[in-house]
């Protein structure tokens, strides 16, 4: 039987792991590849990892951990698919098909768009004939606005007009693969998923949609696969600061009997 | 006597650097080439595979030289690992968009995957039932959940040469073995342990000491 999936995402800020809250305040965590490492270690079913840089510097000063310092997103990304022995989902800043063709080759196996997918729907159904449906995952960030949620674009900093359970069926329409729902009003609140965004989504597609947005703890996990019919649940604050956080996750899920892979720990 | 090095052939389609990835990691001695003298002077061969039947044959067809591998692997009984289309490309021929003939290694054929109101393609972690005991298994315990990304599966004309199934929607074939050739449906490349072990144990099985 196919197995629910527990993916932590990173988020890349000029070369930083960082953490993020409400979308604007960001603390920096450490170097991207040693990060990358211990979730492969920790038996994480995928990652996704999004850049979310301004400009274009990156920069993983510190060399004391073994990685070289390499100037480019695509470079960390070889670095990082070289230690990761599971599927990938690369993110942020892609606007182009050539943008979308160096990450694959880079070592991602699927690609993550956001704001492009809200101004240029017809660039999703180009992309996934050109890479397969399998390899686009879609992004919305939503927030409450008065009694419905609305889509924003642009890293949280527009509005638009469409609720997020319409431009999920915009988009699965247009060929992508999956759907990744985050809110931004659970962004980095540790308080559990926006439970009705995420289950208003879900119920309105029949690709896979990844809960995103919220988790302070393991039980938050559990809530979306009762409540919702998510195929997978993300988070990314919430790895970061326990260690075998994923595998602990995982042990949570299985053992309280959730449809999820047996829990396991690596040697990389 | 051939030392241990694996062979991963490049021809131009699939995850090439994560299979080249894992291998090293397990600490063999790996080169990427579709050059005849590497293929002779390797002890196992490996072809990945991601995409199309069609275009993964035409492919196979202009970059790699056939004669060599088929004497290698049918006449020499060198060890072979095709993994997702790479495993699908053994068949007589392939149904994907256009009916296009395969390398004929494992007699059947390779069909879109009937998986009623699942969707598809067949995305993320499943796991295996052994239908045939096999060395390969050894030491696979509880892990046994690999990931797949695929529409199409092979359908084996001889049940003796299917290994091991995977349900989704229906039963399809995920480890097909002939002698010495073998198929994985799934990524080992991207199934962490499990992969790594099964991986592991293909290339111990035909180690030359």
């Amino acid at each position: 039987m196919k197995k629910n999936r527990l993916i932590p995402i990173v988020l890349l800020k000029d070369g930083w792991v960082v953490q993020s809250k409400d979308f604007s305040q960001y603390q920096n965590l450490g170097n991207p590849v040693t990060t990358v490492k211990r979730l492969s270690e920790w038996a994480s079913d995928e990652i996704i990892y999004i850049d979310i840089s301004r400009g274009d510097k990156y920069d993983t000063r510190r060399n004391d951990q073994g990685y070289k310092n390499r100037g480019s997103f695509l470079n960390i990304i070889k670095d990082v698919s070289d230690i990761a022995f599971m599927p990938i989902t690369v993110g942020g800043k892609i606007r182009t098909m050539k943008d979308i063709e160096d990450r694959l080759s880079s070592g991602a196996d699927k690609i993550c768009l956001n704001s492009i997918a809200i101004n240029d729907t017809k660039f999703i159904n180009q992309a996934s004939k050109e890479f397969g449906s399998q390899c686009i995952v879609i992004s919305i960030d939503a927030k409450k606005n008065l009694d419905n949620h609305l889509v924003y674009s642009n890293g949280g900093r527009e509005i638009t007009n469409m609720t997020p359970d319409e431009f999920a069926r915009i988009v699965e329409d247009n060929g992508a693969g999956e759907i990744l729902i985050n809110s931004i009003d659970r962004d980095g609140s540790g308080s559990g998923y926006d439970i009705p965004l995420i289950e208003k989504v879900a119920d309105s597609v029949s690709i896979p949609v990844i809960a995103c947005g919220g988790v302070g703890g393991w039980d938050h996990f559990s809530e979306a696969f009762e409540k919702t019919s998510v195929d997978a649940v993300a988070a990314a604050n919430v790895f970061h600061y326990t260690d075998q956080s994923v595998y602990l996750a995982k042990k949570h899920l299985y053992e309280s009997g959730f449809n999820v892979r047996k829990p396991d720990l690596i040697k990389i | 006597m051939v030392k241990t090095k694996i062979c991963i052939l490049d021809y131009g389609s699939g995850n090439i650097r994560s299979v080249y990835n894992v291998i090293r990691h397990l600490q063999f001695d790996v080169v990427v080439s579709n050059n005849a003298k590497e293929i002779k002077n390797s002890s196992h061969v490996i072809l990945p595979g991601v995409g199309a039947f069609p275009s993964a044959m035409k492919k196979i067809e202009n970059n790699i030289p056939l004669d060599c591998l088929e004497n290698e692997i049918l006449d020499k009984g060198k060890p072979f690992l095709g993994i997702c289309v790479g495993m699908q490309v053994l068949a007589d021929f392939g149904n994907e968009h256009e009916s296009c003939k395969g390398l004929g290694w494992i007699g059947g054929s390779v069909n879109k995957l009937s998986v009623g109101s699942f969707p598809l393609p067949h995305i993320g972690w499943n796991d295996i039932s052994i239908i045939k005991q096999s060395q390969i298994f050894n030491g696979l315990k509880d892990y046994r959940d690999f990931y797949y990304v695929h529409s199409y599966a092979f359908n084996v004309k001889d049940k003796n040469h299917v290994l091991a199934h995977t349900e989704y929607g229906s039963n399809f074939t995920s480890i097909v073995c002939k002698d010495n050739i073998y198929g994985f449906q799934f990524h080992p490349e991207k199934s962490q342990r499990a992969g790594q072990l099964l991986l592991k144990n293909f290339i111990k099985l035909y180690e030359k000491e």
